[in-house]
């Protein structure tokens, strides 16, 4: 087995009283791509932020190539190789799509590379057309895209990437798997989806969180069949 | 880029010595002198908060010390050049001390305005009760209310028989201001400039892409200080003494004032504030008839109805809209492809 580049050690997470995370145990080995799913409260997005640091866990360890990353603000984590991109749309509204991309290649790269870099990137995600236009004018699919963009300018190891699908039309996730499925050449990828379908056409292994803990780990179609998994999600497309 | 940083600067030089040589023709140099005073003080809040996104309520704290390190610097030196250094190092310092404190203890805008304010509250009170001869540093005595007067003024490097004053002063004031301009424009120009304006935007997506916001922001937080310091210690050389009216709150206040009638966000907006409203204030200077802070509050109110955004963006609207090519912009063009997709979903 290919050697461990993201791991959880007894993670837990306390907001008051209410447990989000709840002793996390977990392993994402080199060239992997991993997709969490369970419902809505589930502790998904609060694992990812103590992944990502924008949380400190109240217990346990995270380890990411082996370097005990716990509690490190987000520029840390991010500066090892980290691709990150958020639940929550997280863009610079004024500056346009260019200007957007090209911070993120500039924390890696020297000013030149960083323009070259930015072309590159427009071109892969087909966003020529918009490059000039301001964020803060683009509709929610595009803003997604270009999130990725952040994601790809930065050649990552490790990709975080938190519900990329949500809102965007067939035609854009189409495209978004491609990028994954590209950027899954030289990163390990870990995935928060809720759209089945896209699930499907992504990942090998889905890890389902249930209650702020792991509740099974397993090839994709093993995860569908799966009574318990098909109970929680009842009513949904699985 | 290369090609218009380079007309940008041809543009910045051509305008500039146009004004400096007309503007003594309608208005003396020496009230010119301190306008192109208040304009760099202008333009250092006008950097930290129109593209740092730090809005500072104690900029004048950051003037004031300028002034007060020159004098001292002056009395105790003698020579001009040194205390001029000086009198912007103090204040950068002091700038990078507290930002880094403010940065790195994560506090929120309420509190940084806050903090800044106090701060301010605080060196005008400490000044102001330094009357006694035991507030002496070296040969310098603070005075307290009464402020320092009598300090060696500006003198040409190496010469201390040779001061510049009056019509030399001013041109000397213009020149600084047209250089820190040129500063300003080459800093935002530049990654850092870049980066800080991202920051701006968004600090939170700025560190999940990896830049380190605190240390930043305090760079940032100190460049605007040592503008602010080094604008003040021409005043100190402008008014021949300075005093703990430096300090004041009224001072902070009204640099806001100015960034947002002039227009945040652009390098010439709070530069044009600055002077605007300091040659008003000039002018109601001659009479008694309308009170200064009044109608400085009246303006404020009036440009925060009707013309938030300020004279210089609203004006570069306006010429964009009539004079320059019609161009198509982005929230038309992005309007457009939503209705197309529209459709094409439907
Ligand atoms: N900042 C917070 N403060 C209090 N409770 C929170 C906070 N963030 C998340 N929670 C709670 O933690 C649980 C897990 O939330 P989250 O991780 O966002 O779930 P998911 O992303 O799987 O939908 C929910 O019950 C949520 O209400
Ligand atoms: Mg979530």
């Amino acid at each position: 087995m290919a050697e461990p580049v993201l791991e959880t050690q007894h993670l837990s997470m306390h907001f008051g009283g209410v447990v989000a995370l709840d002793n996390v145990t977990f392993t994402l080995r080199r060239g992997e791509l991993r997709c969490l799913i369970g419902p809505n409260g589930a502790g998904k997005s609060t694992f990812f932020k103590c992944l990502t640091g924008l949380l400190t866990p109240s217990e346990g360890h995270v380890l990411m190539q082996g370097e005990e990353t716990t509690g490190w603000p987000p520029h840390q984590v991010a500066a090892l190789g980290v691709g990150i991109k958020t639940q929550v749309p997280n863009v610079m509204d004024a500056l346009s799509v260019q200007e957007n991309i090209w911070l993120a290649a500039r924390r890696f790269l020297p000013s030149a590379q960083a323009d070259a870099k930015t072309r590159e990137v427009i071109d892969r995600l087909a966003l020529g057309a918009i490059a000039r236009t301001d964020l803060g004018q683009l509709a929610h699919g595009e803003r997604q895209q270009v999130e990725l963009g952040f994601v790809a300018a930065s050649d990552p190891w490790l990709v975080l990437l938190d519900e990329p699908a949500a809102g965007m039309t067939a035609g854009e996730v189409a495209r978004m798997t491609e990028v994954i499925h590209e950027l899954n050449r030289t990163a390990a990828v870990v995935i928060v989806e809720h759209d089945m379908q896209f699930i499907r056409s992504i990942a090998s292994k889905v890890t389902v969180f249930h209650q702020g803990a792991i509740l099974i780990e397993e090839d994709v179609e093993a995860v569908m069949s799966d009574p318990h998994v098909r109970n929680i999600y009842l009513g949904k497309k699985a | 880029m290369q090609g218009s940083v380079g007309r940008d600067v041809i543009a910045t030089l051509i305008v500039s010595v146009i004004l400096i040589w007309a503007l003594p023709l309608m208005v003396g140099t020496y009230t010119l002198t301190v306008l192109a005073i208040y304009a760099m003080l202008g333009l250092s809040l006008g950097l930290i908060w129109g593209f740092g996104g730090i809005l500072c309520f104690g900029q004048a704290a950051f003037f004031g010390l300028g002034a007060y390190t020159y004098a001292i610097a002056a009395i105790n030196i003698g020579e001009s050049t040194l205390p001029m250094i000086i009198a912007v190092i103090v204040p950068c310092i002091f700038a990078a001390l507290l930002g880094a404190m403010m940065f790195y203890g994560r506090l929120g805008d309420v509190y940084l305005g806050v903090i800044t304010l106090v701060v301010t509250l605080i060196l005008f009170k400490f000044v102001n009760s330094t009357a006694g001869p035991a507030y002496t540093i070296g040969n310098a005595r603070l005075g307290g209310y009464n402020g320092i007067p009598g300090f060696p003024t500006l003198n040409v490097p190496g010469r201390t028989d040779l001061y510049i004053w009056g019509d030399a002063l001013y041109y000397l004031c213009a020149v600084a201001l047209v250089l820190v301009y040129l500063g300003v424009t080459w800093l935002l120009r530049s990654s850092f400039g870049r980066i800080a304006v991202g920051i701006r935007e968004n600090e939170t997506r700025m560190s999940l892409i990896g830049y380190d916001v605190r240390i930043r922001k305090t760079v940032m937080f100190a460049i605007g200080a040592a503008i602010a310091g080094l604008a003040g210690a021409l005043y100190a050389n402008w008014g021949a003494i300075v005093t703990p009216g430096l300090f004041s709150l009224s001072q902070s206040a009204e640099i806001i004032i100015w960034c947002i009638v002039g227009g945040l966000g652009t390098r010439f907006g709070p530069l044009l504030g600055a002077a605007g409203l300091g040659y008003l204030k000039f002018l109601l200077g001659q009479q008694s008839m309308i009170n200064n802070t009044m109608l400085m509050g009246l303006i404020l109110v009036l440009f925060v109805l009707f013309l938030p955004r300020g004279v210089v963006p609203a004006a570069i609207s306006v010429w964009r809209a009539s004079v320059g090519r019609p161009r198509r912009t982005g929230r038309a063009r992005a309007m457009r492809r939503n209705r197309r997709r529209d459709r094409d979903d439907g």
